[in-house]
């Protein structure tokens, strides 16, 4: 029986279930225009889902039918039209792909080049047709390398539509175990229709041998919008994940809203970097990502750590706050952040610490650095139960402006109701000093360099965070984005 | 080689430079002092293009090129150093990335095409070696809770690594104790050489114990008013800037 053949016998069957019927042909590319049961019915047959996820979807489905778009984030962008968007596009549909790369934006290529990105990879990521991720590695030999090494270490890493198919249990037990797929409007939006993203398991003691990155990850192109990843580490566990890509992707999804949940069982750690440089729009506003993304982690186990570290340069609008319940007893959480807006991009990120656990520790070191007319804002939740004797945290916060248009706005919450527990709360905002840029123009660095340099010094305590070879991409990112900020 | 003509300054509508003439052949090393606020700092932000240090009329060249049309990066691409009253704090950019930077970007400039890092790493040891200063002054970010003594001893290791054609030093010796003050003054001085000039600004005679000027200008008022051999430096210490003043308004 052929794949397809096999969907259509599915939808038979759901069609035999179900009340509501299914009209959308399932041998079509796309789903229809709009979202409506019949658009989570068809992206789960498309996926050739069990019937568990099916009823799972429909649930987030009506359940956000009942929620209102959230409001209180620093954030203005016209009212999102959800019935005029397209939930499921087919893979390979690449009709309006670019034929070579003399078809690609040249803007785009010129940040590739200042990013050092050899010609074969700068075609995969401008999505050229026909440039499969293997010829762009060279390398079936890499790939296979790559996940012998990790199947001897008994790691799994796959997209999440695989791993549903081959570990339906563990994806059964952990998804919205984290996340509930009604806890907020935009991850209920996700629960009802992502399409794809990528799934960990580091079984209990195993090291991860290798950085795993979604850049890396074998058919990894068109993970779509609506993204969701689950990442569990079991006892004395670690792994370092890498999400994004310092190269602007193509995309003509405006919408993405994204959903992460990371489990960390006793003495497990998580080590989680992100870079997202999606199209800001330009200098002018039009165009540009919108992300919204919920990402949180549950430190479930005793000891157990979670480290977040986010480098956010792209999107028109960020509304993004990675965070840790720490629930084990003296489990970590940590968040480093840079957040850099330039033009008219506007970012409301921070992250959220909720302590449970005795002697819980959390760290947050938030850098926020706005340029043109953007506005940037940190908002961060502290929180102590009355259960977290003696916990700990320390919060950093410092806002960088350059120009006179831009802002920076800092929205501590701090909720403490144990006594024994201690949070403090550091805050500083300035703005890119002249005397700081006279002296290193006076030394012969240009002004944008000059301002990259201090702009990176700023930086440095959270890009020291990331992984190397990613550092050093991010730092050449960070003088990118602020390009015409001065002068 | 620095030739200052007629040079005006107005800051903030208040003339400060008036009529400013001046020229320091290659090769010598003179000296500016001044009472405050007759415009020695002035004098070396507006040679170095500081944003709101602009001059309304007269000249400024450096081997024939003008400098009062050039963005400060291309004064120092040109070979123009100015070592800071007050050298700047850039908090997380070690101060090995910060000389790797300016000097790439100056070689660059200058089309010599940058430095590989391994070349760049034997120049800045050699140069640390000359002056005798210890390589973890560069792991840490720029002059960043540096002493005194540390940030002027930093100012002197970028000259000799970005090798300049001419330096200017301004108030070299402000907030220097005399031990400080002797070993920076030592680094100056290896940079003394026959293709090099040096224009040193200060208030005070004592600097000029250890960096020895060919001239001696008297600045008052925004402009030259007495000029002289090493002696005209000893006179003043002596006897304060009132004489010289009262000649002025005479």
């Amino acid at each position: 029986m052929s794949a397809t053949a096999e969907t259509v016998a599915d939808v038979e069957r759901l069609n035999e279930k179900y009340k509501y019927g299914f009209v959308t042909d399932i041998e079509a590319e796309n789903a229809p225009k709009g979202l409506s049961e019949d658009t989570v019915r068809f992206i789960s047959a498309k996926k050739n889902e069990p019937e568990w996820l099916l009823e799972w979807r429909l649930e987030a489905y009506r359940r956000w039918l009942e929620m209102k778009e959230p409001d209180w984030g620093k954030l203005g962008y016209p009212p999102i039209d959800y019935q005029d968007a397209y939930y499921y596009s087919a893979p390979k549909s690449n009709e309006n792909a670019p034929e070579s790369l003399d078809d690609v934006d040249p803007e785009l290529l010129r940040t590739y080049e200042k990013l050092g990105i050899p010609l074969r990879e700068q075609e995969m990521l401008a999505g050229v047709k026909n440039i499969a991720v293997d010829v762009v590695f060279d390398s079936v030999s890499v790939a296979t390398t790559f996940k012998k090494k990790l199947a001897e270490a008994g790691v799994i890493f796959s997209s999440i539509s695989e791993a549903i198919q081959e570990h339906p249990e563990l994806v059964r037990k952990y998804m919205g175990a984290v996340v509930p797929r009604d806890d907020n409007y935009f991850a209920a939006l996700n629960s009802a229709v992502f399409t794809d993203g990528s799934f960990v398991y580091i079984p209990k003691g195993v090291k991860c041998p290798m950085e795993l990155s979604t850049y890396f990850r074998i058919n990894a192109e068109n993970t779509g919008q609506f993204e969701r990843t689950l990442i569990i580490a079991e006892e004395g566990s670690y792994v370092s994940y890498l999400e994004g890509c310092t190269a602007p992707m193509r995309d003509e999804n405006q919408l993405h809203a994204a959903v992460v949940e990371l489990v960390t069982h006793a003495d497990a750690e998580i080590k989680y970097s992100t870079v997202q440089n999606w199209y800001p729009g330009d200098e002018n506003g039009v165009g540009g990502i919108y992300n919204f993304v919920t990402k949180r982690a549950l430190c479930a186990g005793d000891r157990s750590k979670v480290s977040w570290t986010q480098v956010e340069t792209g999107s028109a609008i960020t509304w993004k706050y990675p965070s840790c319940i720490l629930q084990g007893d003296d489990s970590q959480g940590e968040f480093y952040s840079v957040a850099i807006a330039n033009n008219m991009q506007q970012a409301d990120t921070g992250t959220k610490m909720i302590h449970l656990g005795k002697r819980t520790r959390s760290r947050i070191i938030s850098k926020g650095i706005s340029a043109g007319n953007a506005q940037n804002s940190y908002r961060g939740l502290v929180k102590m139960l009355p259960t977290a004797e003696k916990a700990r945290n320390y919060t950093q916060c410092d806002s960088l402006l350059i120009g006179d248009q831009c802002g920076a706005h800092t929205f501590p919450y701090i909720e403490s109701q144990n006594r024994s527990a201690r949070v403090e709360h550091e805050a500083t905002t300035s703005k890119i000093s002249e005397d700081q840029l006279f002296y290193c123009r006076q030394r012969g660095i240009g002004e944008e360099e000059a301002v990259a340099l201090v702009v990176n010094g700023f930086c440095r305590e959270v890009l020291q965070q990331l992984p190397m070879e990613f550092a050093v991409e991010a730092q050449k990112l960070v003088s990118i984005s602020l390009e015409g900020s001065v002068g | 080689m620095l030739e200052i003509n007629n040079l005006h300054v107005d800051i903030d509508g208040k003339q400060i430079i008036n009529g400013l003439t001046l020229t320091v052949p290659a090769g010598e090393v003179h000296a500016v002092m001044g009472p405050n606020g007759s415009g020695k700092s002035t004098l070396s932000y507006t040679l170095a293009g500081r944003d709101g240090y602009e001059a309304t009329d007269g000249t400024a060249t450096l081997g024939g090129a003008d400098l009062l049309g050039l963005d400060p990066e291309e004064r120092a691409a040109l070979g123009l150093f100015l070592a800071f009253q007050y050298p700047v704090e850039i908090p997380g950019v070690a101060g090995m990335t910060f000389v790797k930077t300016a000097l790439n970007a100056v070689r660059t400039a200058r089309g010599e095409g940058e430095l590989s890092a391994l070349d760049f790493l034997k120049l800045v040891r050699a140069r640390l070696k000359d002056l005798g200063i210890d390589e973890a002054m560069l792991k840490r970010p720029v002059n960043a809770g540096f002493s005194g003594g540390e940030k002027k001893r930093n100012e002197v290791l970028q000259m000799a690594l970005l090798e300049p054609k001419f330096c200017i030093l301004d108030e070299t010796d402000s907030g220097l104790d005399i031990d400080a003050l002797k070993i920076v003054a030592d680094g100056v001085n290896k940079m003394r050489g026959p293709e090099r000039g040096m224009l040193v600004i200060t208030h005070y005679q004592r600097l000029l114990d250890y960096i020895k000027p060919d001239k001696v200008h008297v600045l008052a008022k925004g402009r030259i008013v007495k000029t002289g051999g090493p002696e005209l430096a000893l006179e003043l210490e002596e006897k304060g800037y009132g004489d010289v003043l009262a000649g002025v308004a005479a």
